[in-house]
């Protein structure tokens, strides 16, 4: 994975010792809260329900072992004993005081981790498939061209205060594991018919307040040209953004009233004007930055069995672990999902025993991913049942990945300042009811997601069953939306109809559920069959 | 009745207005009446408090204050879903309360 440099190192030094003096100076004083807000979120350090949450960017969601101790130390140290993994492949810490978080960062500079394009109106953190260079089915790895837009986009001047935050991902599958067509900039590696290596450009996607799906734009940018492609597309919406108006100011706006089109056009225009600037790193960098990315050392003549006389490791084998490039190596999921859990959070010991897990049986790395698991990429097949058996005794050895229990849900009112309904304990009488019936086996993949408020960062308009939870007159109130999907096959879920308190949800659930149930035919998901039988049948169920 | 709620600088603290400083039990917090403006500028410009906002509440049953809005309830008690990390770890019938 990738290691900084000198300048890497200097530059998130450098930027400790400035936030530490703007924390002296807001403490003592001379620095006001209106000047010190933005200076903070562009420090991940945001003001929450409790306490200062701080977001710690974890690029393209790759971690060594070191780093995740260092995250599980920050958590003991500074922090109330967890940390919080989340959709955008970070990690929140929910209780932090502000006279501590520049030794926070200190201690974060020195693993070179940051809390940098964590918040504000700039390019967020990169993210990318949780399987990047492990996968069967990728073209290469996208994980050196996530590196390159990430040091492009640090502190670049021209983007510093764009119209509104700008969240890119890159792939190089065709199976979407990112959510890549719901970014702002969704960026997948293909190959021409002539063989060479390109960029496909999805420009104008996003959740939130107005759901969109991005558009290609441009099928085959050719990679050497993939910095000034990009920043053509982010210049154009920096022009024309709506600064006036927060809500109309996403580029999946500006896409949508230019039309993709007129956008693409004057994206092509600009692109043109920049080739001639010559603003592209050279291929050398790109290059160096690859070496980064090289495959571990993989042995040869290794078992692609396993033992699976132990039904419950056969059954997390089946449901957890994922096809690897490299025979005799699989990907392995540690679902943060236990039944009755809160998604995404792990404990400071969880968090050590997963870094160790990951310098034993992973060389040294593991990721989050963007529906709040961990992933060991690269695990001998003939060493699961061991590294299982680890993980079953930590209580991270749930086997239920995509599966109805395995919900993403943002922390809703629990914890942010922005929401308007709990998610949280939804999600847990969800995967309750569902453990306690029995049916989460027979429903197979259904991928559940649930946001406290339009925000969408639970990713509610993706999930084949979303739940978005409202304000209804000082009352928790929630609705059912079902169809979406955050992967290959983008869809956007669409309402139900009217909203549910929070047990009503729990059984509207379920009834959706049993309508999957009693319609399905052979090897239909509950997408699948959604998408065949349409909405009436769930609303019969639901409200008839 | 009006009362007011805001942050410690310092720690993030959820604190409210008692009457003579920021207290960390929103039992103790004080009806306001019109001098929220007043009060707010003040406690601010010493930062004895950080983004202070004035919220509606009502008393309870047993005569304890309880914000009107169940945001403000989550603020005062702590998360709903970690019992242990709330002001009142010992009482879990006070998850009651916020909702």
């Amino acid at each position: 994975m990738y290691k900084y440099d000198q300048y890497d190192q200097a530059m998130v030094d450098a930027r400790v010792e400035e936030f530490r003096d703007q924390t002296r100076r807001r403490i003592e004083g001379s620095l006001p809260e209106e000047q010190f807000r933005p200076l903070r979120l562009m420090n991940g350090l945001y003001l929450q329900l409790h306490a200062y949450m701080l977001r710690v960017a974890i690029p393209y969601g790759t971690l060594n072992g070191a780093q995740m101790h260092a995250l599980a130390d920050i958590a003991e140290k500074y922090d109330r004993g967890y940390g919080h993994f989340t959709t955008r492949q970070n990690i929140q810490y929910n209780w932090i005081k502000l006279e501590e978080a520049p030794d926070l960062l200190a201690d974060l500079a020195k693993v070179e981790m940051h809390a940098i394009q964590t918040s504000g109106n700039c390019i967020r953190n990169i993210s990318s498939d949780h399987f990047a260079g492990a996968a069967a089915d990728e073209l290469v790895d996208p994980r050196p061209y996530a590196e390159i837009l990430r040091q492009w986009s640090s502190f670049h001047p021209e983007f510093s205060y764009l119209p509104r935050k700008f969240k890119i991902a890159v792939i190089a599958s065709d199976t979407d594991r990112a959510a890549m067509r719901l970014h702002d900039i969704g960026i997948q590696i293909v190959k021409n018919d002539a063989g060479e290596l390109g960029a496909a450009f999805y420009v104008g996607g996003g959740m939130g307040r107005t759901p969109m799906i991005a558009p290609c734009i441009n099928g085959f940018v050719p990679l050497d040209q993939l910095i000034t492609y990009t920043e053509a597309c982010v210049r154009v919406w920096n022009r024309y953004g709506r600064r006036d108006n927060k809500y109309k100011a996403r580029i999946k706006i500006l896409v949508h009233e230019l039309g993709a089109e007129e956008y693409t056009r004057q994206v092509e225009e600009e692109f043109a004007h920049m080739l001639e600037q010559g603003i592209e790193p050279p291929l050398a960098e790109l290059e160096r930055i690859r070496g980064y990315f090289q495959d571990p050392d993989f042995k040869t003549g290794l078992t692609d069995r396993a033992d699976r006389s132990d039904p419950e490791f056969a059954l997390w084998i089946d449901r957890n672990c994922h096809p690897h490039k490299a025979p005799g190596y699989v990907s392995a999921t540690i679902s943060l999902k236990p039944v009755g859990g809160i998604p995404g959070d792990a404990s400071v010991e969880q968090m050590h025993l997963m870094a160790d897990l990951a310098t034993e049986y992973s060389f040294d790395e593991c990721r989050v991913t963007h529906a709040q698991n961990i992933v060991l990429p690269h695990v001998e097949i003939g060493r699961l049942h061991e590294l299982w058996t680890k993980l079953e005794a930590a209580g991270l050895g749930t086997p239920n990945l995509d599966r109805i229990d395995d919900i993403i849900a943002c922390p809703g009112l629990d914890y942010c300042s922005l929401a308007n309904a709990r998610s949280i304990p939804v999600a847990q009488k969800i995967s309750e009811r569902f453990a306690a019936n029995g049916k989460a086996d027979e429903l197979g993949q259904l991928k559940l997601k649930i946001s406290g408020c339009i925000n969408a960062c639970g990713h509610h308009h993706a999930g084949h069953i979303g739940i978005l939870g409202v304000d209804r007159k000082g009352v928790e109130n929630y609705q059912l939306l079902l169809g979406g999907s955050e992967a290959e096959d983008t869809s956007l879920g669409k309402i139900t109809g009217p909203g549910f308190n929070e047990d009503g949800i729990v059984d509207a659930v379920e009834k959706a559920a049993d309508v999957y149930l009693a319609n399905r035919e052979e090897g239909e998901r509950f997408l699948d069959t959604y998408r065949r039988i349409g909405m009436d049948p769930f609303k019969e169920a639901l409200y008839g | 009745m009006k009362i007011l709620t805001g942050n410690d600088l310092k720690t993030g603290a959820v604190t409210w207005w008692d009457g003579q400083g920021w207290s960390l039990h929103v039992e103790d917090a004080v009806d306001v009446g019109d001098a929220a403006d007043e009060i707010m500028g003040r406690e601010e410009s010493a930062r004895r408090v950080n983004v202070p906002y004035a919220i509606e509440a009502e008393l309870d049953g047993s005569g304890k204050v309880r914000p009107a809005h169940i945001k403000d309830r989550v603020r005062a008690l702590g998360p709903t879903v970690r019992p242990d990390l709330t002001l009142k770890p010992a009482e879990p019938e006070a998850l009651n309360w916020v909702i």
